[in-house]
């Protein structure tokens, strides 16, 4: 059926991208924006049609667009593609963001044709592992990201960008290495030679292994996810990137981590998430709350936006350990909602306010009356600020609350923590707002008074309003139809038929 | 037939470069013109892909006087790798420093390639030291070629005592294994009893054969040469001593070990240590990923950080050798097949920033993308392959190796007996991404100091061939069973033909 291809298009329209962007000669670099524009827009036109072809018949089974064509026989490995409901909300959100990604570095124009090859290698490598079916083609996918996030960074990041971008890449790569552990140990240990999740799902792995392995994994797709205490990786890595890179990282890249945590190690090891569900759902927890309390105590912006998504990582990781269909479901929406509310974030704190203004300090930009000079950046700033507190209407409030709810059957003395967090959101997302954007007068005329005589700063450009707006409506979007994304997302995990249809079955407590 | 004759007949590859050397000897006293370098590199290759054709067209497998040569699948596929790898050290040769007596250099490189040919095709004690030693001597004076270099003269030096002491051990742990089995045959000692596999004495011969064995796949702790060798010595000699040696050094430790001396493996589980090679070969494998990986940390060479690099890389084929048995053995040659395709192409580009630029230090490396970007993108490929990262051929080398290692020992339980190994090369193998990032980001990050040393596009063979093997590598990541298919057939072969010889023998 042709429709089989649509996620794996999705890969090949990224890869075409980075093709023809290469084969661009240097004269014509300013072209190449308009390449990974495209790239991005047909990959996104892929994602949803693969999303409108979906079948949500009620006996369907729900990994569809499967594909499987031997790869290296001999050791079982084959380039196995499928796409069930939480693939295809992760696929979404990847084309989003690469088409938004790249209207807000339009203004790149240091070496663009590298820039924009890095990039689309990013979004392909993202798309890949969203759609992997076989752990080996999706470790190949998860470490192809590694190596441009860190060129991406130290070429054309700001704030102390080689520290920064090697940080982040040391952190990726540990990550990997218990991945790839735990994914030897799989392979030696299956009955089978093979990788593929489906006939992997049917193994009995032995409990020794499972006590092991399943840690081993989680925590190596966690350190991704920016899990607690290996996340010191996201804040400097976030603020050293240029602005796409930062709504890559926040938006997609984490959501690499989640996703792994939840198709492989969640999935593979029944027996080992039993065992480590409560310390893992603390981690998440702590994280959570540490995440709110350091970005309420940060000096520069983009700061407090890369430990806001430490905070909102924590509610994917504590909603997926809920082990319940609303917690679950809250989860993956809540992957797709921070992807395009820290997107919006990064958006506005890298490009539109650090381009111009050339500084990240919130008192110095209360100082710069933003609300006036930049109205458009203000109302983009208070919409996603109000998305990330999880205001209803929002995509963000849906998922919060599912995630609490969830967890208020499955741990309920967590609840009292994550609460908390929630507050606590609250307070440093009202706090960076106000004191950057409306500050009270005698605060902004003590802050900066010098600010007042600059030369005005440039407008806000199109392609930065394309972009943002294409994100605001995204959010608000879901936030006013969730419904849309919690079927496909329900199915996965209630549908008999489904890998991780065990994960709600009653937990063995 | 007379096996002198059979000799004559089967070794007909090694004659041919033999030949070709005393040719290029004889054209090298020809007049120094211009067009001098171009007749010696073109006679060379001419000679070396006729030995290749030859060995191509004729596929008879036989087995010359009980293990003195054995031409069979195998050794013929590992023989035309060879003598590929060292046609590309003599490519680079033509482009690079070595600007007097170019052409006893490039005999010395054909003279080195005969030796490394008779060795992979020994399965004989005796045939297996004469190989290494014919194999090392050249190796010895192409380290210190560069007379008017006190580097170099030392990097020979340091490399001949070193070789000699490591020759010295090796031919004592022969004579002692030799002394309590009284055979110098592969085959035969595999037929030994179990009561001789567990004798201290035998132990301690196989053991000297290890540390033997140890400095010339430069393992930890005989490693101490590698560094000053590979910065010290002309680089295409680098280059050589980092790719065929290596691999004709893997091809013959893994049929000393597992085909000679499968009963006196003993075991590296790490609950049920028992004496034997096993745990003698783990030990060392660890040693050298951890000191290959921590000590390349803090060069600011790139042929030292090569040099460490190929210490680790060792760790990690050594360990594929703890997963006896032919699946084990086809995880070590793709990788070190892979591995000299890497690193050659990686010292090719030192080569050719070294000759324009006069260093391999790092900053000799700076902005590099910006004047050459081809082969700026070479070296990222070559690093990232060495580091491991998909989708190049180095990845899929590691993952075939580490699960031939892990699923040597398991059992349904749940238990993996070599974990405790394998944590430390996949641990090591994340560390080592730093240093490649190190060269990659002098390559593409900082920019040049300025225009004058540019590095400009290379047109010469030289940067042909590296690109050749950045696409290889590339290639063989994408659809590894390019290489792997060869790599099956050629051991299956050499099983089928190792069969009919014992049951045509009575």
């Amino acid at each position: 059926m042709p429709t089989d291809f649509f996620p794996t298009a999705t890969l090949l329209s990224a890869l075409l991208g980075i093709v023809l962007i290469l084969l661009l000669p240097p004269r014509f670099g300013g072209a190449a924006k308009w390449i990974a524009l495209l790239s991005g827009l047909t990959g996104f036109g892929f994602a949803v049609a693969a999303f409108r072809a979906y079948n949500m018949a009620p006996g369907a089974y729900p990994m569809q667009f499967r594909i499987n064509v031997a790869w290296v026989e001999s050791l079982g490995i084959s380039f196995a593609t499928g796409v069930d409901g939480v693939s295809l909300v992760l696929l979404l959100l990847t084309g989003i963001i690469a088409i938004t990604g790249v209207l807000f570095s339009w203004n790149v124009t240091q070496q663009p044709r590298a820039f924009f090859a890095l990039f689309l290698t990013i979004i392909g490598g993202v798309y890949g592992v969203f759609q992997s079916l076989d752990l080996f083609l999706l470790f190949v996918f998860y470490e192809i990201v590694i190596i441009p996030k860190y060129f991406l960074i130290s070429n054309w990041g700001s704030t102390n960008r080689e520290y920064g971008a090697m940080k982040l890449t040391i952190y990726s790569v540990a990550g990997s290495a218990l991945i790839l552990l735990g994914i030897l140990g799989i392979y030696v240990l299956a009955p089978d030679v093979t990788l593929n999740l489906q006939s992997l799902a049917k193994f009995h792995f032995p409990h020794a292994f499972q006590l092991w392995a399943f840690p081993v994994l989680f925590i190596g797709f966690g350190v991704l996810a920016g899990l607690w205490p290996f996340h010191t990786w996201a804040p400097t890595g976030h603020v050293a990137a240029p602005t796409a890179v930062s709504m890559l990282l926040a938006g997609v890249v984490m959501k690499l981590g989640s996703y792994g945590a939840l198709r492989v190690a969640m999935t593979l090891f029944p027996e080992g998430l039993a065992a480590w569900r409560m310390p893992l759902a603390i981690l998440a927890t702590i994280g959570l709350v540490y995440g709110a309390l350091v970005a309420l105590a940060q000096k520069d912006l983009k700061f407090v936006v890369g430990y806001s998504s430490i905070n909102h990582m924590g509610f994917v990781l504590l909603g997926l350990l809920t082990l319940n269909s609303l917690g679950l479901t809250g989860a993956v929406l809540q992957m797709f909602s921070h992807g395009l509310i820290g997107g919006l974030l990064f958006a506005v704190v890298g490009r539109m306010l650090y381009d111009r203004t050339h500084t990240r300090d919130i008192s110095t930009l209360g100082g710069m009356g933003l609300a006036k000079a930049l109205p458009f950046a203000a109302f983009t700033f208070t919409l996603a600020s109000a998305a990330s507190m999880g205001l209803p209407g929002f995509s963000g409030f849906i998922a919060e609350i599912s995630i609490l709810l969830g967890a208020w059957k499955a741990f309920p003395v967590l609840l009292v923590f994550a609460m908390l967090g929630v507050g606590i959101t609250v307070a440093f997302t009202l706090r960076a707002l106000q004191r950057s954007f409306f500050p009270s007068l005698a605060a902004a005329a003590a802050a900066a008074p010098e600010a007042h005589h600059d030369t005005p700063l440039p407008p806000i450009t199109l392609p930065e309003r394309l972009g943002a707006v294409i994100l605001m409506a995204a959010t608000v979007g879901i936030g006013l139809f969730p419904k849309i994304l919690i079927d496909p997302i329900l199915r996965s995990f209630e549908s008999p038929q489904s890998l991780m249809h065990h994960l709600i079955q009653g937990v063995a407590q | 037939m007379n096996p002198a004759f059979q000799l004559f007949k089967y070794l007909t590859p090694e004659s041919f470069l033999a030949e070709t050397a005393f040719f290029v000897l004889i054209a090298g006293l020809v007049r120094a013109t211009a067009s001098r370098r171009t007749m010696l590199l073109s006679l060379t290759l001419l000679g070396g892909l006729a030995s290749i054709a030859w060995i191509w067209i004729h596929p008879e497998s036989i087995n010359i006087c009980h293990g003195m040569a054995v031409i069979d699948p195998l050794t013929r596929f590992v023989k035309i790798v060879i003598v590929a790898l060292s046609l590309v050290a003599c490519v680079y040769a033509a482009s690079s420093n070595v600007r007097e007596h170019l052409a006893e250099y490039l005999a010395l490189i054909l003279f080195s390639t005969i030796g490394m040919m008779l060795l992979v095709s020994a399965e004989d004690l005796l045939m297996i030291f004469i190989g290494l030693e014919m194999t090392s001597i050249p190796l010895y004076l192409l380290t210190g070629y560069l007379k008017r270099s006190a580097a170099s003269a030392e990097a020979a030096l340091k490399y001949f005592l070193f070789g000699s002491v490591a020759a010295a051990f090796l031919l004592f742990g022969l004579s002692l294994i030799y002394g309590v089995t009284g055979s110098t045959s592969l085959q035969a000692l595999a037929q030994m009893p179990r009561s001789t596999a567990s004798d201290p004495l035998f132990l301690t011969g196989v053991a000297l054969a290890l540390a033997g064995f140890g400095f010339k796949v430069a393992a930890a702790p005989f490693h101490l040469w590698a560094p000053d060798v590979y910065e010290g010595a002309p680089t295409p000699s680098a280059a050589l001593i980092a790719s065929g040696s290596k691999v004709a050094g893997f091809l013959i430790l893994a049929k000393f070990l597992t085909l000679g001396f499968a009963k006196a493996g003993g075991s590296a589980i790490w609950s049920l240590l028992q004496p034997g090679w096993l745990p003698l070969l783990a030990v060392i494998a660890a040693a050298s990923v951890i000191v290959g990986n921590l000590a390349a940390l803090s060069q600011s060479n790139v042929k030292r950080i090569l040099a460490y690099s190929a210490i680790a890389q060792s760790g990690y084929m050594l360990l594929g050798l703890l997963a006896t048995g032919n699946k084990g053995l086809s995880a070590v040659l793709f990788y070190v097949i892979v591995y000299a395709l890497t690193t050659l192409g990686a010292f090719g580009v030192v080569g050719i920033v070294e000759a324009r630029r006069g260093g391999a230090q790092l900053h000799h490396f700076d902005g590099l993308h910006r004047s050459a970007p081809g082969l700026a993108l070479c070296m990222g490929v070559f690093m990232i392959s060495l580091a491991g990262i998909p989708p190049l051929a180095g990845f899929f080398g590691k993952f075939y190796l580490f699960a031939g290692a892990l699923g040597s020992v398991s059992s349904l339980d749940g238990s993996l007996g070599l974990l405790w190994v394998l944590l430390i090369a996949v641990a090591f193998n994340a560390v080592s991404l730093y240093y490649y990032l190190i060269v990659l980001k002098h390559v593409f990050v900082v920019p040049a100091p300025d225009a004058a040393t540019a590095v400009p596009q290379p047109r010469s063979a030289a940067g042909f061939c590296v690109g050749l093997l950045a696409v290889a590598i590339l290639g063989l990541g994408l659809y590894p069973p390019l290489l792997l298919n060869p790599i099956y057939s050629a051991i299956h072969g050499a099983a089928r033909a190792a069969a009919k010889a014992a049951s045509v023998q009575p």
